[in-house]
């Protein structure tokens, strides 16, 4: 028996895969081509991707940058390309944008609004890159709530001062009482000292201080302020003083006392059973008549407020989500080790349920940012507000398209990069075993 | 013997209110309760005192009073000397219009988007994502604002339709004309019509229902029962036999073929916009502000509900659809009956309160000068009476209303498809 038989002894080396498999034809086989519908939408988007863009290229580039009115801008547009259509105008964004940004604010101090953004940074950075940026700088996101008002509406010093005196206030009667007496009793007597500081006290703490040591810069009428300033000061104010309204309403939510229960059930599905326009409303109509007879405080801060309280109830729904999320055990475990309510919250529930909540928190935010363009329905002048001046002012009427891309991209940068950065701080946070 | 005795009954004490778990919860909730009572008493009275010295005290009056201004975008018939009531009456319907309009589109169109997001082929998924992130990070207010600048400014005038060379000419058939006055479309008449039911007489309520519309309703009411019943027979059929009986000629003719009979009786024809004069007769106008409204309403929600779908769908495990192809199904048959039934459920809660904000939303119309509630009641009704107080807290009811029947309604619908675990 002869032996025929062949037994490869060496491998045989690795051949290419075939040309239509790799490369940039590959990747357009399996990703764009992969049958007759991908063909067809393929094409479909290559023609309306084709078809956009050769309207807006031309438009943002070929454009006219330098000119004192639109019919100015034609007869340049005519001048140049012989057509008035597909260029763009920036020339009234270039006119503009000043006031865009910062609305009536007096423009030899423009520098407070941009430090104010500056330091809003800075005093956000230990909070939002805590394991890059030192935990001593927290010190000076406490103080920045004060430092904030003082520089955007200046005026004397104290004010801010006599804000801050009232929380040490009310902390000082809190230990005091909670050593003392008891940790209830000590709460609501740190709220009431704070509260009669506030409102009775500080004022003439104030006088008093200005008169003997006048400290201070100029100030800033509110109703100077507007554009996009106006938005970001709105959007900060609701976005701060909302979270911790929110986390206190979803805890009621969730609590067993009936009534307290019922209180935040029932501010919260009104808030949120309403458009926030007709919040605008009572702001800007109603707040003055639902307070003593002669206070007239300004429309800014009654916004400020109805805004708040709305998107406070949207984050105690949102907090409440990720407090349901939590496995009843984590209580649980927190009540077998002996600690109480709210070290229970503060140690245990509040940190995970406000972890598992940052997509809705982080969305809560983006949301509110977008609607304070809404003041603008009530008369403030913000971006909007601004925009549908300069559009009936006569040298600009008929224009549209510039501004409404400008205001665009402006929000939809600060919304994009918060929402890229929940999604940051969301891989940073797993901990699951996927 | 030893006695057993109970032990000492312990005395209740005031300072056991603060100390004692079992009385504090009472003693914080009093203590809010009385805080709550508090805050309400002040506020109310400062109202009162509020009212008295501007010499407005709330009454509900001015409701009767006449109107004495246009609302141009209506469903009834309405004109200056109506009631406020009136007003606000055609108001409601022009949001509940507006809110039902949007939210079909933007269901449509958000599906749409969300399931080609997930598509396999790469471009679509591209624009789609570029989609998205456009309209979720601009504001609302702004894509309507600057979808009325675009009908206004971008559209062409009436008259340039007209002369010899018209700039412009009308779409589809000639029927559909697109103006910077707004849209008008062909209506539907009947030349024998049944007529209307008048109801509610004249009061500020009143409202005609057409007679021919209730026929149609009835007529695919009953067409639908039959093809119904028609599948039922079907999968009877299929049970006992193994086959299923090809209906769906059948079903088409059910439903189609009543509904044309009827048609014809009725004289069913269309009426098409021509221009006379300044402007377009005839037709349906559908006014720029509710176009531009209902456009970017839509588009804005759609982007939100696109996310929703694709997370709904991300949502159900990849071995579902693997085991639906192991038994032989096609990607299509897939998603539908493996991978929507189940990410429906997902789906629907996050959707409800899309609708909610969408309707919400729509009481932005004011920025457009679509007259619905807010513009009526809380607009112009509010400015000419100066009775802030009234409008404000009704137009907040209204909208609570609203908002309190569409979320019960959903959660209705979302409890019936609900799956049922254990």
């Amino acid at each position: 028996m002869s032996d025929v038989s062949f037994v490869r002894t060496e491998m045989l080396p690795e051949q290419a895969p075939p040309a239509s498999e790799v490369g940039l034809i590959g990747w357009a086989k399996h990703n764009l081509f992969s049958g007759w519908f991908n063909s067809i939408l393929t094409l479909v988007s290559l023609y309306a991707i084709w078809y956009v863009l050769s309207g807006v290229l031309p438009w943002t580039f070929q454009s006219v940058w330098n000119a004192n009115s639109l019919t100015e801008c034609r007869e340049i547009m005519m001048a140049t390309w012989g057509s008035t259509h597909g260029h763009a105008c920036w020339a009234v964004i270039n006119d503009r944008w000043l006031q865009l940004l910062f609305g009536f604010y007096p423009s030899h101090l423009y520098w407070r609004p941009i430090l104010a953004l500056v330091l809003l940074l800075v005093a956000l950075a230990p909070v939002l890159y805590s394991d890059r940026v030192p935990s001593k700088l927290l010190i000076f996101t406490a103080i920045y709530p004060f430092l904030m008002p003082f520089l955007m509406w200046g005026g004397t010093i104290w004010g801010p001062i006599s804000a801050a005196l009232g929380f040490v206030i009310g902390w000082g009667v809190y230990s005091a009482l909670s050593k003392q007496l008891s940790e209830l009793i000590g709460m609501i007597g740190s709220a009431v000292a704070a509260l009669i500081w506030w409102l009775l006290l500080s004022s003439y703490f104030v006088g008093a201080l200005d008169s003997i040591l006048p400290i201070g810069i100029e100030a800033v009428q509110s109703r100077q302020f507007g554009g996009f300033m106006l938005a970001i000061l709105l959007g900060v104010v609701a976005i701060g003083v909302s979270l911790p309204i929110g986390v206190v309403l979803a805890l009621g939510r969730q609590s067993d006392l009936l009534i307290v229960k019922y209180m935040c059930v029932g501010f919260i599905e009104f808030i949120r059973g309403v458009p926030l326009i007709t919040l605008l409303f009572v702001a800007s109509l109603l707040l003055n008549l639902f307070l003593p007879p002669g206070t007239n405080f300004d429309i800014i801060l009654r916004v400020m407020i109805m805004m708040t309280l709305f998107s406070a109830a949207y984050m105690a729904e949102v907090i409440r989500g990720g407090l349901a999320a939590l496995p009843r055990g984590q209580y649980e475990g927190a009540d077998s080790l002996g600690l109480n309510y709210w070290q229970a919250q503060r140690l245990i529930i509040m940190p995970q349920a406000l972890k598992i909540s940052i997509p809705g928190i982080v969305s809560t935010f983006i949301g509110i940012f977008k609607d304070t363009v809404l003041v603008s329905i009530i008369g403030l002048f913000d971006v909007l507000g601004l925009a549908n001046a300069i559009r009936a002012d006569t040298a600009w009427n008929g224009i549209y398209w510039e501004l409404f891309a400008f205001i665009g991209a402006l929000f939809f940068v600060v919304c994009f990069s918060m929402s890229r950065y929940s999604m940051y701080l969301e891989r940073k946070l797993q901990t699951g075993h996927r | 013997m030893t006695t057993l005795t109970d032990p000492p009954k312990e005395q209740f004490r005031l300072s056991m209110l603060l100390y004692d778990t079992r009385y504090r919860s009472a003693t914080i909730q009093v203590i809010a309760l009385i805080g709550f009572m508090l805050l309400a008493a002040w506020i109310i009275s400062n109202t009162i005192q509020n009212l008295e010295a501007l010499g407005k005290p709330v009454e509900f009056g001015f409701f009767g009073e006449s109107a004495s201004y246009d609302i141009n975008q209506r469903l009834l018939e309405y004109d200056s000397r109506d009631s406020h009531l009136r007003a606000a009456f055609i108001g409601l319907l022009n949001t509940l219009v507006v809110a039902v309009l949007g939210c079909i589109t933007a269901t449509i169109v958000g599906v749409m988007v969300g399931v080609l997001r997930l598509s396999n082929n790469w471009l679509i998924a591209r624009i789609m994502t570029v989609y998205v992130e456009m309209f979720r990070n601009v504001p609302v207010l702004l894509w309507i604002v600057l979808a009325m600048a675009i009908l206004i400014e971008g559209l062409p005038a009436p008259n340039a339709f007209r002369g010899e060379n018209p700039t412009a000419s009308m779409d589809l058939f000639n029927s559909v004309a697109v103006t910077n006055r707004g849209v008008y479309i062909p209506e539907f008449l009947f030349s024998r019509s049944l007529g209307d039911v008048h109801l509610f007489g004249a009061s500020s309520l009143r409202f005609d229902i057409s007679l021919d519309l209730i026929a149609f309703l009835i007529v695919l009411g009953g067409s639908i029962f039959s093809m119904r019943k028609v599948s039922a027979w079907a999968a009877a059929k299929q049970e006992s036999t193994g086959d299923r009986p090809k209906t769906w000629h059948i079903q088409l003719g059910i439903l189609f073929v009543p509904l044309i009979i009827l048609m014809a009786a009725l004289g069913f024809h269309l009426g098409y916009p021509e221009l006379k004069g300044f402007n377009f007769k005839g037709g349906t106008h559908m006014r720029n502000s509710l176009i531009a409204l209902w456009l970017a309403l839509s588009l804005y929600t759609a982007a939100f509900i696109a996310e929703i779908v694709r997370a709904g769908i991300l949502a159900i495990s990849k071995g579902q659809t693997e085991a639906a192809s192991a038994l032989g199904l096609r990607p299509g048959r897939t998603m539908r009956l493996v991978i929507l039934p189940q990410a429906l459920r997902v789906i629907i809660p996050p959707m409800i309160s899309n609708y909610l904000n969408l309707t919400k939303n729509s009481s932005l119309a004011i920025a457009v000068g679509y007259m619905d509630i807010t513009g009526t009641l809380g607009g112009i009704t509010m400015n000419q009476t100066g009775r802030e107080l009234e409008c404000v807290l009704l137009l907040m009811l209204v909208y609570l209303c609203i908002s309190l029947s569409i979320s019960a309604v959903m959660n209705w619908y979302n409890n019936s498809v609900k799956l049922v675990e254990r």
